[in-house]
C-alpha cells in the first residue's frame, strides 16, 4: 500500500507545478479580469486557437482525474447517480458532473469559473459529446462549438478530410470563438505559438525516445503522464511549455548519461528487470499503489499508448506555423484513440519491437469505450505478432469501487512471475 | 538419502499440499478448509501430506506382498482410515474444550449454562460414535477430509432435534468455538497415532460378526473375512514395516507456495509463486501436449494459454464476481440443502436445461427458488445451473484466445460430473472435435503439483524481495 510520505519530484515537475497552480488561479479570478473560459477536451485539443484569443481552457477529464488523485471522485460520482446518472455512465462524466454539482471547486480548491464557451473538437469518443449536452443543461444559454472529427476508419488522413475539418475551422468553430473572445483571430500570433508547439514536440519526443536506452531513464507511463501534461493541456505553444520541456529533456538528458534509472514517488529504481509496454489509461483513484507495483517489481514501461491520446508525436506529426488550420486538422485526426484498430496494433507492434519490450500489458477501463473496444483483439493480434507474453488486467479511471488491490496485485504478480520464467527458460534454451 | 518436494496451494476454499519424489511422483497428498488461520491451513494440509507419502512408502514397499495378500491390502486401507480417526478425534476434544470455554464465558446465569452444558455433553456423547463408526466401516475419511464439514453436519443434525428454543444458543456456542477448534494447530505424533490406530483396529476386528448384518452388503463381508481370525498374524507381521515409515525422517529439500493466499505464508519469497503458474506447470507436466488450461477454483476461474515448454504466454481470471466457481457451487448446495457432492450427481440426471442466469450467485439463488416453485425438477435446474458455470468459463476462455489442443481442466471443480459433461459439450460445439480433453484423478491437486515440480527444479522466482525472508524448518 501506499506509504504518507512525501513524493520525491524532479525539477521539471516543480516547474510544472506552479504553471498548473498559476493557471488555476488565473481561472478562478477569470471573471473579475474579464477573461473568457473555454471547456474543451484533451484529445484533438485546439489550446492554440483558445489562447490566441486570450480565453483560458479548462479541461473537464484532466479535473476529474485530478479529483480521483485527490481521492474526491468517489463522493462526486455517487452525487451525480443521486440525480440519474447510471453506474455505467463514463466515470469522468460523473465526477466532473459532480464536481460542477459541489460547487465546481477545482483540484486547487479554488472555485472554477462557468464556461463561456464549450468547445468540442474531438468527436472520436461520443461520451464527449453528451458530456457537453449534460453541461449545456447546468450553464443554459453557454456558447457551443462542434468540430467534427473524421474517424481514420481507413488507416490514414484524406485531403478530404483535411479541407472539411478546416472549412468547419473556418466557417463555424473560430468564428463562433471568436465572437465570446470579442476580438479576431491574430494569424501571426497562432503561427508563433504553433511553433512554440512543434519545438516542444520535438522535446517531448527525444524525452519519449530515451525509454529505447536499457535501461531506460523513464517511466513512459506512470511518469510519462506527468510529462505530458504541458503538451496536452493548457499550456501548448506557450514559452512555458517549451521552458519545460527543455528542462525536461535536460533532465533526461543527464539520467541518461549518468546511467540513471527511472525515478518514482520513493526515489531512484535500482534495477530495471522488465520492460514493458503498456496500453489503456492508468487509474487514478489508486494511482500511487498502482505504480508501486510496478516499481517495486523492477517493471520499468517503456511506451504506452495513453500517452499519445493528446498527439502520437512520435510518429512524426508536428503543429506547422505555414499550416496553422491544416496541421490542427490533421492533430484533430491523428490522436491515439482516432485510430483504427490496426493503426493501434501497428503503433504497439513497434514500441514492442523499437523499445525492446519483455512484455505488452492492458490495464482495460471499465469506463472507456474509446480505449477499452477492441483491446482483446489487440492483445491476440500482439501475442501473435511479437511473441511477447501479455496481460490483461481491469480496473477504472475514477471510480475507486472498481480498483481492486487484491485482484491486481495478484494477476500483475502472475504476469511478472511469467515474465521471469520465460526469460530463465529462454536463456537455458539459448544455451543448449 | 531420498529427498522430497513439498507445494502448498492455499486456495481460498480450499488449502492442498503435494509431496513429490525426485522422479516427479505424487507420494503425499492432503487437504484442508481454508481457514481464518491461513498458516495453519498450510500446516494442517503439508502434515497430512506427510502422513499420506508415509502411507504411500508403506504401499509402495508392500506392493508385491499387498498384490499377493489381499488381506494387507485391506489392513492397510483401514489402518489409514483409523488413523485418520485418530487424527479426528484429538481436533474434535480440542473442540468439545471450546464448547465447554464458550459455555462459561457466554452463560453467567449458572443455571441457564448447566442446562446448555448438558446439552452439549448429550450432543458430543450422540455424535461421537457414530463418526468413529463412520471412519471405521464406512470410510468416512476417504469421502471427506473435513474437519468442519463432518462435525457441523452432525451437530447440526442433534441440535436439530432438540426444541426450537435452543437453537440459537447452541449455534451461537458453536460459531464461537469450531474457529479456535480448527484454527490451532494440533501436534501429532504418527508413531504414536498409529499405534493406537492398530489397538483400534484390533478392537474392530475381534467384534467381527460372525454372520453378515443383514445391512452389509456382499462385497463389505468378502472384505472383511480376509481379516477374520488372521488379524492378529497380519498385524504382527505388518508392525515391523509400520514402525519403519513412522521413522523415515522426510527430508523436504525445497518447497514452493501458491494460491491466493500465498503472501501469508510463512515462507521465503523466493518460493512463493503465482498459482497461475502453478496450475499451468502441474498440467503441462502430467499432460505434456497440454496448450490451454482450464482451472476452475473456489472463487477464481482462469483460463490459461502455455506454450511448448509450460510456459504461460497469456492468462484471462474473473474479475470483480465469482459467480460460476466453485464457491457458486456450495451455495447452491445449501440452497437446495444437499451436500456439494451430490450436486454433480443429480445433474447427471437431468432431462434439459433450464436456463439459469451465472451473473450473481446471490440471484441464481433466487432464481432456483422460483424455478423449483414453477414446478421444474431439481434435476433439470442442476443441469441448467452447471452449464451456466460452464458458459461463463467459455467465455474467459474465448478472452485468453480460445481453446487449443490439448485442453486440461484442474481444480477442485474438475472433480464433478456435470461440469465435465457440459464442458466436453460446449468444447467439442466451439472448438471442434478434435480437441483432447484432459482430466486427472488428481486435478483439485494440480496448482500444488505445479508448485512442488518447481520446487524440484529449483527455479526461483527471483523477485526483489518485498519481505523478509524467515528461515522455516519442516518437521
Amino acid at each position: 500500500m501506499s506509504n504518507p510520505q512525501e513524493a520525491i519530484k524532479e525539477k521539471s515537475m516543480i516547474i510544472q507545478k506552479e504553471m498548473l497552480g498559476n493557471l488555476f488561479t488565473e481561472l478562478s479570478t477569470a471573471k473579475e479580469n474579464g477573461k473568457k473560459v473555454v471547456y474543451t477536451f484533451v484529445p484533438g485539443n485546439l489550446t492554440e486557437l483558445i489562447l490566441a484569443l486570450d480565453m483560458l481552457p479548462v479541461y473537464p477529464e484532466i479535473n476529474a482525474l485530478q479529483s480521483g488523485m485527490r481521492k474526491k471522485s468517489g463522493s462526486y460520482i455517487k452525487d451525480a447517480e443521486k440525480i440519474g446518472f447510471s453506474e455505467d455512465v463514463c466515470t469522468y462524466v460523473k465526477c466532473d458532473i459532480g464536481m460542477m454539482l459541489n460547487g465546481n471547486i477545482g483540484p486547487t480548491g479554488e472555485k472554477l469559473p462557468d464556461p463561456d464557451m464549450l468547445l468540442l473538437s474531438y468527436t472520436g469518443c461520443f461520451t464527449f459529446l453528451k458530456w457537453f449536452e449534460n453541461l449545456e443543461r447546468l450553464f443554459p444559454g453557454v456558447e457551443i462549438a462542434m468540430l467534427h472529427t473524421p474517424y481514420q476508419e481507413d488507416g490514414r488522413i484524406t485531403d478530404d478530410q483535411v479541407n472539411y475539418m478546416v472549412k468547419q475551422l473556418k466557417e463555424e468553430v473560430i468564428p463562433k470563438m471568436e465572437k465570446v473572445a470579442g476580438k479576431k483571430m491574430d494569424y501571426n500570433r497562432l503561427s508563433k505559438m504553433l511553433a512554440n508547439s512543434a519545438k516542444s514536440e520535438d522535446l517531448w519526443v527525444k524525452v519519449l525516445e530515451s525509454a529505447k536506452n536499457v535501461p531506460s531513464p523513464i517511466d513512459s507511463y506512470f511518469a510519462g503522464v506527468y510529462y505530458m501534461g504541458p503538451l496536452n493541456t493548457a499550456f501548448r505553444g506557450t514559452d512555458m511549455a517549451l521552458q519545460y520541456y527543455q528542462e525536461l529533456f535536460n533532465e533526461v538528458d543527464d539520467r541518461l548519461k549518468k546511467g540513471l534509472l527511472p525515478i518514482n514517488p520513493e526515489g531512484e529504481m535500482k534495477k530495471e528487470r522488465y520492460r514493458l509496454v503498456v496500453e489503456g489509461p492508468p487509474n487514478w483513484t489508486n494511482f500511487r499503489e498502482f505504480w508501486k507495483i510496478f516499481y517495486d517489481m523492477g517493471a520499468v514501461i517503456v511506451a504506452s499508448t495513453y500517452t499519445k491520446v493528446g498527439g502520437v508525436y512520435d510518429r512524426g506529426f508536428r503543429h506547422e506555423p505555414e499550416k496553422p488550420l491544416e496541421s490542427l486538422s490533421k492533430y484533430c485526426m491523428g490522436c491515439y484513440t482516432n485510430l483504427n484498430l490496426e493503426q493501434r496494433v501497428d503503433l504497439i507492434e513497434h514500441y514492442i519491437k523499437e523499445y525492446k519490450a519483455d512484455g505488452f500489458l492492458i490495464n482495460s477501463i471499465k469506463s472507456c469505450n474509446s480505449f477499452s473496444a477492441g483491446q482483446l483483439l489487440m492483445m491476440r493480434e500482439i501475442e501473435q505478432r511479437c511473441g511477447v507474453p501479455v496481460g490483461f488486467i481491469e480496473s477504472d479511471l475514477v471510480d475507486p469501487r472498481y480498483f481492486s488491490y487484491a485482484n491486481i496485485k495478484n494477476r500483475l504478480e502472475s504476469y511478472f512471475q511469467m515474465l521471469e520464467q520465460r526469460k530463465i527458460i529462454m536463456s537455458q534454451e539459448a544455451t543448449v | 538419502m531420498s529427498k522430497y518436494y513439498l507445494g502448498v496451494d492455499l486456495g481460498s476454499t480450499t488449502s492442498k499440499a503435494v509431496i513429490i519424489n525426485e522422479q516427479d511422483e505424487i507420494i503425499g497428498r492432503g487437504i484442508t478448509n481454508t481457514r481464518a488461520n491461513y498458516a495453519v491451513a498450510a500446516d494442517i494440509a503439508r502434515d497430512e501430506a506427510i502422513y499420506n507419502a508415509r502411507f504411500s512408502v508403506l504401499k509402495k514397499k508392500l506392493e508385491a506382498e499387498m498384490k499377493a495378500k489381499p488381506e494387507y491390502h485391506k489392513y492397510i486401507t483401514d489402518l489409514e482410515s483409523v488413523f485418520q480417526y485418530e487424527q479426528f478425534k484429538v481436533r474434535l476434544d480440542k473442540l468439545g474444550e471450546e464448547l465447554l470455554k464458550t459455555c462459561y464465558t457466554f452463560f453467567k446465569e449458572e443455571k441457564r449454562r448447566e442446562e446448555i452444558l448438558n446439552h452439549l455433553r448429550n450432543i458430543r456423547k450422540a455424535f461421537k460414535p457414530k463418526i468413529k463408526h463412520e471412519y471405521l466401516f464406512k470410510n468416512l475419511g476417504a469421502k471427506n477430509q473435513f474437519f468442519r464439514d463432518i462435525v457441523s453436519e452432525r451437530y447440526n443434525e442433534e441440535v436439530n432435534k432438540l426444541d426450537l428454543s435452543l437453537f440459537e444458543p447452541l449455534m451461537t456456542v458453536w460459531d464461537k468455538s469450531i474457529s479456535p477448534a480448527e484454527n490451532e494447530r494440533v501436534q501429532f505424533d504418527f508413531e504414536e497415532l498409529i499405534h493406537k490406530a492398530m489397538d483400534e483396529l484390533k478392537d474392530k476386528y475381534k467384534n467381527l460378526p460372525d454372520t453378515a448384518a443383514e445391512d452389509t452388503s456382499v462385497n463389505f463381508d468378502a472384505e472383511i473375512n480376509l481379516l477374520k481370525g488372521k488379524f492378529d498374524h497380519v498385524s504382527e507381521s505388518l508392525r515391523e514395516h509400520i514402525d519403519e515409515i513412522a521413522a523415515i525422517e522426510f527430508n523436504i529439500e525445497n518447497m514452493t507456495g501458491t494460491g491466493y493466499g500465498r503472501a501469508l505464508l510463512p515462507f521465503p519469497q523466493e518460493c512463493i509463486r503465482s498459482e497461475i503458474l502453478c496450475h499451468a506447470f502441474g498440467a503441462h507436466a502430467v499432460f505434456p501436449e497440454t496448450r490451454t488450461v482450464l482451472d476452475i477454483g473456489g472463487q477464481d476461474t482462469k483460463a490459461i494459454q502455455v506454450d511448448k515448454y509450460g510456459l504461460v504466454t497469456s492468462f484471462q481470471m474473473n474479475d470483480r464476481c465469482a459467480a460460476g466457481c466453485g464457491r457458486y457451487l456450495g451455495y447452491i448446495a445449501d440452497e437446495m440443502s444437499i451436500s456439494l457432492n451430490e450436486l454433480g450427481p443429480m445433474a447427471m440426471q437431468a432431462e434439459k436445461e433450464v436456463t439459469i442466469c451465472s451473473t450473481c450467485t446471490v440471484f441464481a439463488g433466487a432464481e432456483l427458488r422460483e424455478l423449483t416453485n414453477l414446478g421444474e425438477k431439481r434435476a433439470d435446474i442442476l443441469g441448467g445451473l452447471h452449464k451456466a458455470i460452464i458458459m461463463r468459463a467459455m467465455s474467459l476462455i474465448a478472452r485468453s484466445g480460445g481453446v487449443f489442443n490439448e485442453f486440461t481442466f484442474t481444480g477442485g471443480v474438475a472433480r464433478n460430473q456435470a461440469v465435465i459433461k457440459y464442458l466436453t459439450q460446449l468444447v467439442k460445439e466451439n472448438y471442434g472435435d478434435n480437441i483432447r480433453i484432459n482430466i486427472h484423478t488428481d486435478s483439485i491437486f494440480m496448482g500444488a503439483l505445479g508448485g512442488a515440480m518447481f520446487a524440484r527444479r529449483n527455479i526461483l522466482t527471483n523477485l526483489p524481495d518485498e519481505k523478509k525472508s524467515k528461515e522455516i524448518t519442516i518437521e
